[in-house]
């Protein structure tokens, strides 16, 4: 997220001395926090339960009313405005989306757009903009009410709906932690598609340190109390950890937590040969054979990927197939390659077709790649500790 | 047709019920031949005013113990008053406990006789089922949805008006049908505190050993029971939300 021909229209967040105590307990919730986070900026709060982060995360829209300390967004000082209003202007998401379950997609991302005094056409108009954006369909969607859609697919509506006004700050709270898996490394992947398109500020709060590190510009891990054990990038954290206790919680994590860093655009991709639908099958496996590969990718219209079959499957049939592999593994560029591997060995599968930020297919990854990556942080991480190796053994030394 | 399907069996089993029912009464009404003292009573024009005036009790109760318990109920449940919930439920808890004769006989020596004591009668007996059910449903809404309403910025009223009671609807109106049911067996009684309903024929029967009084006033009330009762379960079934179970 370095691009500087970015419009950025998120605003930055402060907090002054915000403390959070609760009645008729000694110890603060959280105590004294002092934070500021850039405008475009994601931020991820990551802790162990009880550390504060989603205290902290509602203090910002003050779900949680802060007992002591200023609050500011952008330049506005917002501890004393009406909560409501203030609430209005920054889009919250919470775990599996919280949608209404008696609206409609279209009458849940509205919400706050009528509240606005929104004329119908523009809500309309809105919601299919928002919908595109989160990788919906909007005439299959619109109409859907929550009960009639998948977790993935509530939670990429929640997070239409907390667009929906195009608030600057957007606020997240553990938004991926009740989907599966794969379904998880897509919605990732899908949030940072659209971070990159709308430039908002987005704090997450998340108990996954990985989940972290891939999202986050920046992450912040607190202990108990709202304590900040340290704020700084993910690279940094892990090269750099401040203290035994940030060690402790990224933990065996950090050993393969390159793997979280790399993304899959950062790795060479291997070029794929595309097919359509229709397509003459010795025509296609002429075009293969001469770009050197045993096996293409059948896309769609848009040039979304349906299935890979190798030459042999393609020579079964007279036409390209229609047929739509429901397991075919496939990454983002801003997957890490952490997930990549992931997506592999869920698919039983030794390589992944990469697709753009719209589905679009393009090129592959495979394991060996993957592997090289993670060889070379070997290699790196053994010149860098100072044992001494096998061949450099003086005999007699052992202890 | 496959609306029909998944339509409940309660919806077209009981209209059906209340048909034979009332079809049998009828015919048995029109073939049997009364005396002047059964006349006075069963007679068309005396019998269609106290089915009327039992339905006008019935109903003007119901006015009043949803326009009081609802509210109360919804005030019950916002987190400023929650503590006074085991008293409001205690209180109503008692209403429903006393004996219903009891209660409406002693109103009388405050009130007096009548229409109105009659209804105030039945008000306080009825209370309960729907104020239980109106914090119920209210209860049982989710609390990260009313949380995620909060958090995109709906005000409390409304969090309350636009996704809490339209989600306790089931449930609110599930109280009202119960109460309905109550009040139409119970607005008989009020016949010992001089307001005419369907009870006058029971008594009379009873008092007189006119059995078919005593008959004719036992059905019309169950008749009229089952009839609020199944219009009471339409309004519930059209009036809950889509994608609310």
């Amino acid at each position: 997220m370095t691009d500087t021909d970015r419009t950025v229209s998120g605003a930055s967040i402060r907090l002054d001395g915000v403390v959070k105590q609760y009645r008729g307990q000694t110890k603060p919730a959280v105590q004294k926090i002092d934070l500021e986070i850039e405008a475009g900026h994601i931020v991820a709060f990551v802790g162990p339960s009880g550390c504060g982060k989603t205290t902290t995360l509602k203090m910002i829209n003050r779900l949680i009313e802060p007992t002591e300390g200023r609050l500011f967004i952008g330049d506005r000082d917002v501890t004393g405005e009406d909560p409501d209003k203030l609430r209005q202007s920054i889009g919250y998401v919470i775990q599996a989306g919280g949608l209404f379950p008696h609206w409609s997609v279209q009458k849940n991302i509205g919400a706050i757009p009528r509240v606005l005094g929104w004329d119908k056409k523009r809500i309309a108009e809105r919601t299919e903009y928002l919908l595109d954006l989160v990788g919906l369909d909007a005439d299959t969607f619109r109409d859907r009410l929550p009960k009639d859609m998948s977790g993935g697919q509530q939670q990429r509506v929640g997070v239409a709906r907390a667009l929906a006004a195009d608030p600057p700050v957007l606020l997240m709270d553990e938004p991926f932690s009740a989907v599966d898996p794969i379904t998880r490394v897509r919605l990732q992947d899908s949030l940072i598609a659209i971070q990159h398109e709308v430039a908002k500020t987005i704090v997450i709060v998340t108990h996954d340190f990985e989940e972290a590190t891939k999202l986050g510009d920046k992450v912040l891990i607190l202990s108990e109390g709202g304590k900040i054990e340290q704020y700084a990038t993910p690279e940094e954290i892990l090269a750099k950890p401040a203290n035994a206790f940030v060690e402790e919680f990224i933990g065996s994590g950090a050993t393969l937590a390159h793997l979280t860093l790399s993304r899959v655009k950062d790795v060479e991709h291997e070029p794929v040969v595309t097919a359509r639908v229709g397509d003459s099958s010795q025509e296609v496996i002429g075009r293969a054979r001469a770009a050197g590969v045993t096996w293409i990718v059948v896309v769609d219209e848009h040039g979304k990927p349906r299935s890979w079959p190798s030459l042999d499957e393609v020579a079964t049939k007279d036409t390209v197939s229609d047929y739509i592999d429901p397991r075919l593994p496939v990454v983002a560029p801003s997957s890490t390659l952490n997930d990549a591997l992931d997506v592999m060995l869920a698919a039983s599968q030794g390589g992944v077709v990469v697709t753009d930020g719209r589905g679009v297919v393009t090129g592959s990854l495979t394991i060996k790649t993957v592997m090289s990556v993670v060889r070379g942080q070997l290699d790196e991480a053994r010149e860098g500790d100072g044992h001494v190796s096998y061949t450099q053994h003086a005999e007699g030394s052992a202890t | 047709m496959n609306r029909l399907r998944r339509t409940p069996i309660d919806v077209w089993f009981e209209p059906l019920l209340i048909i034979v029912l009332g079809v049998g009464y009828f015919l048995w009404y029109r073939s049997t031949t009364l005396t002047p003292t059964e006349e006075a009573s069963l007679g068309w024009s005396t019998l269609k005013t106290t089915i009327l005036d039992h339905i006008q009790l019935t109903l003007t109760a119901t006015v009043f113990v949803v326009v009081i318990a609802i509210p109360l109920g919804i005030l019950l449940t916002r987190e400023k008053v929650k503590p006074f919930k085991p008293f409001a439920i205690n209180f109503a808890n008692i209403g429903q406990a006393a004996p219903a004769v009891g209660l409406i006989v002693l109103l009388t020596m405050w009130l007096g006789t009548g229409f109105r004591t009659a209804v105030v009668g039945l008000v306080v007996y009825a209370i309960l089922p729907i104020l239980q059910n109106t914090i119920v449903g209210i209860d049982q809404v989710d609390k990260r949805t009313i949380e995620a309403a909060r958090g995109i910025g709906y005000s409390g009223i409304r969090t309350l008006v636009q996704v809490e009671l339209p989600l306790a609807v089931p449930v609110i109106l599930n109280g009202v049908r119960t109460a309905l049911v109550i009040l139409v067996g119970t607005a008989t009684l009020s016949t010992f505190i001089g307001a005419t309903s369907l009870g006058t024929l029971i008594t009379t029967g009873v008092t007189l050993f006119l059995p078919k009084l005593l008959i004719s006033g036992a059905i019309l009330v169950a008749l009229l029971a089952l009839t609020i009762d199944w219009l009471g379960r339409l309004v519930e079934l059209f009036a809950t939300p889509r994608g609310v179970a």
